[in-house]
């Protein structure tokens, strides 16, 4: 493909985008088109006439699709979210300093740009800590797109409760993490037969159902939008299901590791694999696979966790969980389209256009007046994922050494290549 | 490895049987480290506790005990949770050896930060140690040592994980008793979900042949235990029909708080090991307990003192000889023993 400068005129620029088999997160099968931009946004796409005074820019057959939109990351890692083809992400509030004041939410927003935007999620609570509402509502003044409960779960149903009503009345979404705390305590893994084997601190997998039982019952009462970032066992999707034919608004997504790996990748304590929640059984691992199928889960993320030897090279239950997603997030996402699980569409509306509804950003579509940020794709493209070689601040992903399929080739982020 | 057919669990083999599959030297325990029970073979922990066999004999044989085997090499035992018996033992397991043995006794609060594991793990292997012995709180711990350090390791117990110097020197005590594992009902009482006792001992002793039974209440129960080799029992009276052997095990006193259980005196009531309890397990059964034991809860002082039931002395006895044994054979190779280099 040929690249324009975009350097040469002044005012706005018009860019037509020829040559691309076009994956619209709102279409049903990839097809023909072109995609005109003007300026940092998309101002036309499909069957139309290129303009005479707009400069082309051949995508060479490439898939082009929206960039992805990486719903809940821990870390401003920009190398890694642009080789994996993310041109917006939004942060967790689990920073050093929890992300609980507006001043933060403001540094956090400018960490990236400009060519790349990160979403800052508001912490529910002071410091994190489950007790006392934060300033939600200064926090959207300065830029955050979400309400968040971070890591962890908030076990208090009154302060969440609270936290879920007064989101409601600013328009946010609230992102929590299901996992009943007083079933997991200081577990490390699924209870089961490899929990048991390597003698880890475990907890049953309906830790997970219960949570996400109770956040229903109350996103019910007090209509507010509620978004379980990673749901992994079938028990969970089942309520979610329900929850979705009773018309709420509750959304959920997961992460490609609970898709592809299932609590044996721990044995030898591969603290690599050391998740939270952790990874689940192979049976609940086929759940997640259906539930994707199905439509239940509406947002795939790589929850980028970039962690150094200092928070990994440990004894298994001392290790901290997380791991490096950004890079392998779209080739993963790949195999779900290879295995017949979901379109090529379809799985750009889980990696981009359903994240930015549930942010309210004008990104993730084709759609006039969004954002003009695109990815071009090769989904054949072969290569090695290797954690010694990694973009990412660190390497730890458990998914070292495994083939996969399928690259972000270049990236547009507001009308600009990069 | 030279071909050869798997010998069966059921077949108590001799030394001899094994070097009629044509096993001998480095073939006959091909393991760099001693980490987990569920590294070895069935022949391998025979082949450990034969070894033992003969420091049992030779522990007994008067005040001289010594043998040189190990002078000149270093023993670092290095414990990073508090211990007494084990790390007593393995001093002077190491020690009769002629090993020069030295102690390193780090809490766990002190060496907290896991770099630091490593760095201390990378301290012992430029002090050019020849086996190392490590216990940890964490399960894995020691594994992840293992894999820095150039020389043996041996591991005395990596938190909920494994402990498989105990489970071999239960072993050698059950097999000196009853004279061999075909057939015998082992209970296996107490807190087995925190216990590495339990997980080798269960390992251990199926791979040997015993019918392995999990005694516990559901709260101290490791969700599939089965696949460990035992069956679970929830009441300790149907654990205990017509044991051979009931080894106990040690209810730390943190899981007594109402966490686990309601209180000490409840647990005794249920799961304590009384001479009447005893009585419903077979007449000759063994009576067995790793130490150090909280008498009047899992077992009662009648049963822990009978001089012909319990065992209890003489695993501590056994443990010395196992360990000497392991600390032979993993330097075996370093001493350049004849068909181990």
């Amino acid at each position: 493909m040929n690249i324009p400068t975009n350097k040469e005129g002044l005012g706005m620029t018009k860019l037509a985008i020829i040559n691309g088999t076009l994956a619209d997160p709102a279409g049903t099968e990839t097809g023909n088109g072109i995609i005109l931009i003007e300026g940092d946004r998309i101002v036309a796409t499909g069957d139309i006439p290129v303009p005479a005074d707009a400069q082309t820019v051949d995508a060479g057959g490439l898939v082009v699709a929206p960039g992805l939109i990486d719903l809940g990351v821990f870390a401003t890692d920009k190398p890694a979210f642009h080789f994996g083809g993310i041109t917006r992400a939004a942060l967790m509030p689990d920073q050093s300093s929890p992300l609980d004041d507006a001043g933060l939410i403001r540094q956090a927003t400018r960490a990236g740009k400009p060519d790349f935007w990160v979403h800052p999620i508001a912490a529910a609570t002071r410091g994190l800590k489950g007790a006392e509402l934060a300033e939600i509502g200064m926090m959207q003044a300065a830029g955050a797109k979400a309400v968040g409960t971070g890591r962890q779960w908030i076990a208090d149903s009154g302060v969440m409760m609270r936290v879920l009503a007064y989101a409601s009345g600013l328009g946010l979404t609230v992102i929590t993490h299901a996992e009943d705390s007083g079933l997991t305590g200081k577990a490390v893994a699924t209870s089961g037969e490899t929990a048991t084997r390597l003698g880890l601190p475990h907890a049953p997998a309906c830790a997970e159902a219960m949570a996400i039982a109770r956040d229903i019952m109350l996103a019910r009462i007090t209509g507010a939008a509620i978004h379980f970032r990673l749901v992994t066992t079938r028990a969970g999707f089942d309520l979610i299901r329900a929850a979705k034919a009773e018309r709420l608004k509750v959304t959920c997504g997961i992460s490609p590791a609970y898709l592809f790996l299932n609590d044996q990748a721990v044995t030898d304590f591969r603290t690599f694999a050391r998740l939270s929640p952790p990874l689940r059984a192979e049976e609940d691992r086929q759940a997640c696979l259906a539930a994707v199928a199905d439509g239940t889960v509406d947002v795939i993320t790589s929850s980028h966790d970039p962690r150094g030897p200092e928070d990994k090279r440990l004894p298994f239950a001392d290790a901290s969980p997380g791991m490096a997603g950004a890079e392998t997030l779209l080739a993963l996402s790949l195999n779900l389209v290879r295995e017949g699980h979901v379109s090529l569409c379809r799985l750009m509306t889980l990696l981009s256009a359903n994240p930015a509804k549930i942010l309210g950003v004008d990104a993730g579509s084709f759609a006039s007046g969004s954002a003009a940020d695109l990815i071009f794709i090769d989904p054949d493209m072969p290569w090695i994922v290797d954690s010694a070689k990694m973009a990412a601040q660190a390497g730890n992903t458990p998914f070292d050494r495994v083939p996969v399929q399928g690259r972000a080739r270049r990236i547009m982020k507001g009308g600009v290549f990069l | 490895m030279p071909d050869f057919a798997v010998p069966s669990a059921e077949s108590d083999l001799k030394r001899a049987d094994l070097k009629g599959l044509g096993l001998t030297g480095r073939a006959l325990f091909p393991h760099r480290h001693l980490l987990s029970i569920a590294d070895l073979k069935p022949w391998e922990i025979r082949f450990l506790l034969d070894e033992a066999e003969h420091w049992a004999k030779s522990n007994r044989g008067g005040a001289r005990k010594h043998d040189d085997r190990l002078a000149g090499m270093t023993q670092i035992n290095a414990f990073f949770e508090n211990s007494t018996r084990t790390l007593l033992s393995f001093e002077i397991a190491g020690k009769r050896l002629g090993a020069d043995v030295v102690n390193m006794a780090a809490a766990t609060s002190s060496v907290k930060k896991g770099e630091t594991l490593i760095d201390t793990a990378m301290t012992l292997n430029a002090m050019a140690a020849d086996v190392i012995v490590i216990r940890h709180a964490s399960s894995g711990a020691v594994a992840l040592i293992a894999d820095k350090v150039d020389c043996p390791v041996l591991n005395a117990g990596d938190g909920w994980h494994q402990h498989p110097t105990q489970a071999l020197l239960d072993a050698l005590t059950i097999r000196r008793r009853k004279g061999s594992f075909e057939g015998l009902i082992v209970a296996i009482c107490g807190d087995v979900l925190h216990s590495r006792v339990a997980r080798s001992n269960m390992l251990c002793l199926a791979a040997l042949g015993a019918q392995v039974r999990a005694v516990a209440p559901p709260t101290l129960m490791p969700p599939e235990v089965e696949m460990l080799g035992a069956t679970p029992y929830y009441r300790m009276d149907e654990g205990l029909d017509g044991a051979d052997v009931v080894m106990m095990l040690r209810l730390q006193n943190e899981r007594m708080d109402g966490a686990f259980i309601p209180s000490p005196r409840e647990y005794h009531m249920l799961y304590g090991l009384t001479p009447e309890r005893l009585a419903i397990a077979k007449p000759d059964a063994l009576v067995m307990h790793p130490g150090p034991m909280n008498r009047g809860v899992e077992i009662s002082s009648v049963v822990a003192d009978h001089p012909e039931r319990s065992a209890i002395t003489e695993q501590v006895e056994m443990g010395v000889a196992i360990r000497m044994a392991c600390l032979d054979v993993l330097t075996r190779g370093a001493r350049e023993v004849e068909g181990w280099s």
